[in-house]
């Protein structure tokens, strides 16, 4: 959809004629479908360029209609005044993992568009996005989505938002994203609600790095928000909190096609490119300021995001560790927010420990792996941060449940617990409650909004990162909605489950769980590899342990018959194929004690593993 | 070097096609017996070229179904071998016969041609197991061959079938007990196999279950040596001295021609051991014998370890096993690296091979699981180099 970049005459526009929101909702809400309308509306593409959510460029984005990565755009409105406004449009992702891409839109406008399905009403995310914005101090626009739809109940839901958002929907509007309805009126209430930015072009130079990413063609782009001061094409400019300094050498913006200016003044938005070599020379939440006048104090940035799910990637054909290491490289350059380094294992080979914001994330990025670069990949099970504290004194970070200390050198250790948010329909809210107190989890908030229930609890994240979200879906037919947030670490009794065929450590099946779950946890990864390990000569057994204490055992038996009943002539050479191809498969064996197990069987039982 | 020989010829046709059978034979309304016979011929001729001055030790018609081989042609087969090389160390010449009666009828002529061993496929003593398996005799012609047979031959055996769907242990256990009441000195016991690309395949057809399997072969191989028949092959169980040596010559890796569509040979010339494969395709294969005068598709010098490899393979099926001296003779490869030594030690003491002097043998219960043993065996070493393949033909 974006070609080479296209030359703007500049126009200065009057801060007053700026509006600079991001579109916010639970996921598919409709926020990319109404950025297309919006776009459409202000003619930033043709009839012939538009496509469905055309913002969600990503190849995975659209297969699976979601977006991952939040998009700016700047429209011009002919507004019921008269005058041209210049929108900045920011459509956000509404899965959990990617709050964070939320948060760093919200901190570079001046308000939210909350939307809301008008057939499902609030969910757990609209919640969640809403006090985001709040916190942003934003004006929230809520309006209505999908009255075209038969189910929609425009009427209930405003209320609903009411009630459990607390904001006032009087005015809120009913549109439909899909034909357009209501979106031309959508933009002239941006226009009139929302507060101008502020700032000032004569001050020294304050413009917030948003984003960056890797363009092809382009190189490493920034995406920033001017606050104060003129970003000027050729201009060297420092960045606050790294110290590292550059020469602008575009300045533009997205329409959402590349359009190059000479500059981007307060209260815009847009993007700039330097020389600069990496994405991680750059860090999101700084502030851009001119080197030779520079502002004395930065702007209030945000947090970095931190990976919270870990797991360990490894290449199914060993041979491929090289090119999974190049894509690997290759992918962070384009999404900063996961972290991988090497690691190797006795079962599964060299491959990489990697951190991601959620378990969709982890999803997506392997799956990127394996069908952008194609490679065939094995996951390990999903592991968050332990603190352990030693009896030395020391505290360790624990990503990797191989790297566990000796229990007898671990005075206690620590875990993160969430806050979670749970929306259910009354008729599932028995089976909810059930699946979080299993969970280990403590309710610290329940209340009604209708039919509706929103359940507040505070769960272990290790409970979370197995199948949850899954078994919340399975058990609430799919109408329950989730979010969550981490609360802090505390201490449990957690221990080391360590999985060993025929006496020896499968090291990328151990895991870290709560006492009290080790045995039956144990006992099913037993049984599944039971199931997945073919009969060999001898009898293989399988054992979970903690420490030297075996909680769990299953036996592959031996062998009974396996025996060609014919070898004459011909036989001969077809038999001797079939050993030289056992010899092939044999690369993708492993070794423990006297039995190979074929790494498909550990591939299978990490994927199903809970 | 004068390795003596077997001569295995393959004939491709069969009345109907048994819905289990995987083998290269086929169902032709018509046979053009001048030009079959003259083909086989020909390919003999080819062979008898490049191993002129061997001793041939035996011949074996195969299929398909030789029986309905014109006799004229199985005559004009062996007297082309005693033209060729000479017949006078011969021990054995087999030739398999279904047991449909007009087969049946031809068991005399035969003997006169030169036959002096039989190999019948029973398959089955009664009549719902034999319409299971699609053969196109009943009991009755299977019992009038056998005694016709013993009448005839001073050897022969006949084949039968274990583990169809359902049955159970103590049916097969009476079959056994009946077939040893009429065998005379030989019986090959095979269990059913659905092989991919049968009828029994696409019909999604299962045997016994892996126990039943295992018992009806542990039950097979005790009944067999109880009545003085024991094992000497995974399938082959004979009296003393009643062993097929044509057989006998594959696992223990003599040479063999292999003339017919898709019959396989080894031959080994100035100590190189090539294997021959002839063009599958009846057709095809009778075509190319027409035009050059063999239908080769492929021939392969076997490299010193895969020779080694099939050795251990078949000799280890057998009562006798394998003797690691030759073996060390055969291939210029010591032991330790044609089997790799903590592997074999570790067989051994988990009681799968037995090792006496230079035999090493698989025990009763290193036999039942051949496949595995010889996978742990010889499996994960990567020091096989391959030989160089050379096609001709196609
Ligand atoms: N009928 C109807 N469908 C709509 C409307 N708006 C969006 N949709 C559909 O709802 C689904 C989700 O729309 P998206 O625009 O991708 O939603 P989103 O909020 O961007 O989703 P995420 O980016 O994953 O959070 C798509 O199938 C849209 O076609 C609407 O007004 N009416
Ligand atoms: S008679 Fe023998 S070769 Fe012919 S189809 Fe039946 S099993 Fe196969
Ligand atoms: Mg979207």
């Amino acid at each position: 959809m974006i070609n080479g970049p296209s030359m703007n005459t500049d126009k200065k526009t009057d801060l007053c004629r700026i509006r600079n929101f991001a579109i916010i909702a639970h996921i598919d809400h409709g926020k990319s479908t109404l950025a297309d309308r919006m776009i459409q509306t202000c003619g930033g593409l043709t009839e012939r360029e538009m496509k469905q959510q055309v913002l969600d460029s990503m190849e995975i984005e659209r297969e699976r209609g979601i977006t991952i990565k939040a998009q700016t755009v700047r429209l011009e409105f002919k507004a019921a005044d008269g005058e041209i406004y210049i929108l900045n449009l920011m459509d956000t992702p509404g899965h959990v993992d990617f709050t964070y891409e939320v948060s760093r839109s919200l901190a570079a406008c001046e308000g939210s568009l909350l939307v809301v399905d008008a057939t499902q009403g609030v969910e757990a995310q609209t919640l969640a996005n809403v006090y985001l914005a709040i916190d942003n101090d934003h004006e929230i626009v809520p309006v209505l989505n999908k009255i075209d739809l038969p189910a929609a109940e425009p009427d209930r839901i405003k209320q609903q938002i009411e009630e459990v958002v607390g904001i006032d929907t009087d005015g809120a509007m009913q549109i439909s994203a899909k034909t357009g309805r209501g979106v031309n009126a959508v933009l002239q209430r941006l226009v009139e609600s929302l507060p101008a930015p502020t700032g000032n072009a004569n001050a020294e130079l304050k413009a917030l790095l948003v984003d960056s990413w890797y363009d092809p063609y382009l190189g490493v782009m920034i995406l920033v928000r001017v606050r104060d001061g003129i970003l000027r094409k050729g201009m060297k400019v420092r960045m606050m909190a790294t110290g590292a300094v550059y020469q602008i050498e575009r300045v533009g913006y997205f329409t959402p096609k590349k359009m190059i200016v000479e500059q981007l003044n307060p209260g815009e938005m847009g993007f700039v490119t330097a020389a600069i070599k990496n994405v991680a020379d750059t860090s999101v939440g700084d502030t851009i300021t001119e080197e030779k006048r520079p502002a004395r104090t930065p702007l209030a940035g945000f947090k970095p995001s931190v990976p919270v799910v870990f797991c360990g990637l490894f290449p199914t054909d060993t041979g491929q560790y090289d090119d999974l290491r190049d894509s690997l490289e290759k992918l962070h350059l384009n999404d900063a927010s996961f972290h991988y380094e090497a690691e190797s294992s006795a079962a599964l080979g060299l491959g990489f420990r990697c951190g991601f914001l959620g378990l969709l994330h982890l999803e997506i990025i392997q799956e990127r792996l394996e069908r952008e670069f194609d490679l065939d990949l094995i996951t390990t099970a999903p592991s968050v941060i332990y603190r352990i504290h030693m009896r030395s004194g020391d505290r360790r970070e624990l990503h990797n449940p191989v790297d566990m200390p000796d229990p007898t050198e671990i005075e206690y250790i620590e875990e993160p617990w969430i806050k979670a948010t749970v929306m259910v329909p009354d008729e599932f809210l028995g089976a909810v409650l059930q699946l979080c107190e299993e969970r280990r989890g403590k309710q610290t908030e329940l209340t009604y909004v209708g039919h509706r229930a929103m359940a507040v609890y505070r769960l272990p994240l290790n409970e979370v990162v197995f199948d949850f979200y899954d078994r919340l879906k399975s058990i609430s037919r799919g109408y329950a909605s989730f979010d969550y947030e981490l609360e802090d670490y505390t201490s449990s009794e957690l221990v080391k489950v360590s999985i060993l065929v025929n006496e020896e450590p499968v090291e990328a099946l151990s895991f870290i769980v709560h006492e009290k779950h080790a045995e039956p946890r144990g006992r099913i990864i037993c049984e599944k590899l039971k199931g997945l390990i073919p009969r060999q000569l001898f009898k293989i057994a399988i054992q979970a342990a903690i420490g030297g204490k075996i909680i769990a055992r299953a036996t592959v038996g031996a062998m009974r018959k396996d025996v060609t009943a014919k070898c004459y002539g011909g036989d001969i050479t077809r038999k001797k194929k079939l050993l030289e191809k056992q010899k092939r498969g044999k690369k993708r064996m492993r070794q423990f004690g006297n039995v190979e197990i074929p790494q498909t069987a550990f591939l299978a039982a990490l994927k199903t593993s809970d | 070097m004068t390795n003596p020989l077997a001569i295995y010829f393959h004939w491709p046709f069969c009345q109907s096609k048994c819905p289990y059978c995987d083998f290269n034979s086929h169902v032709w309304r018509e046979i053009d017996q001048r030009a079959w016979r003259r083909a086989l011929i020909s390919e003999l001729d080819f062979y008898a070229m490049q191993t002129q001055g061997r001793t041939v030790r035996s011949v074996y018609f195969g299929g398909g179904t030789p029986s309905l081989m014109p006799t004229k042609t199985v005559k004009a087969l062996i007297e082309a071998i005693h033209n060729r090389w000479g017949l006078a160390a011969c021990e054995e010449i087999t030739l398999e016969a279904n047991p449909s009666s007009s087969e049946t009828l031809k068991f005399k002529a035969l003997k006169e041609i030169g036959i002096n061993r039989l190999s019948i496929g029973v398959q089955a003593l009664n009549d719902d197991a034999l319409t299971f398996l699609g053969r196109a005799h009943s009991s009755k012609e299977a019992l009038e061959a056998i005694d016709r047979a013993a009448n005839t031959f001073d050897k022969f055996s006949f084949d039968l079938m274990y583990g169809l769907p359902n049955q159970s242990i103590g049916s097969w256990r009476s079959a056994l007990r009946r077939a040893l009441s009429i065998a005379n000195g030989h019986l090959s016991l095979y269990e059913l196999t659905i092989e991919p690309g049968t009828e029994f395949f696409k019909h999604n057809i299962k045997g016994v279950t892996d126990k039943e399997s295992a018992n009806m072969f542990e039950m097979t191989r005790a009944m067999m040596a109880d009545a003085g028949m024991p094992a000497y092959e995974v399938s082959n169980h004979a009296k003393p001295g009643h062993e097929s040596r044509h057989n006998l010559n594959y696992w223990r890796g003599g040479d063999y021609l292999g003339i017919g569509p898709g019959a396989h040979g080894r031959i080994t010339i100035s100590n190189q051991c090539i294997a021959t494969h002839q063009i599958h395709n009846p057709v095809r294969w009778l075509k190319k014998v027409s035009l050059i005068g063999h239908g080769t598709a492929k021939h392969r010098n076997l490299s010193p370890y895969e020779r080694a490899l099939e050795l251990i393979m078949t000799g280890l099926r057998t009562r006798e096993g394998i003797d690691m001296a030759y073996l060390e003779i055969l291939t210029g490869l010591t032991r330790n690296r044609l089997i790799n030594p903590s592997r074999l030690s570790h067989c051994i003491e988990a009681g799968f091979l037995k090792n006496s002097g230079n035999i090493l043998t698989a025990t009763e219960v290193g036999i039942i699981r051949l496949n595995s043993v010889l996978e742990t065996l010889l499996v994960a070493d990567t020091q096989y180099a391959g030989g160089a393949t050379v096609e001709t033909g196609q």
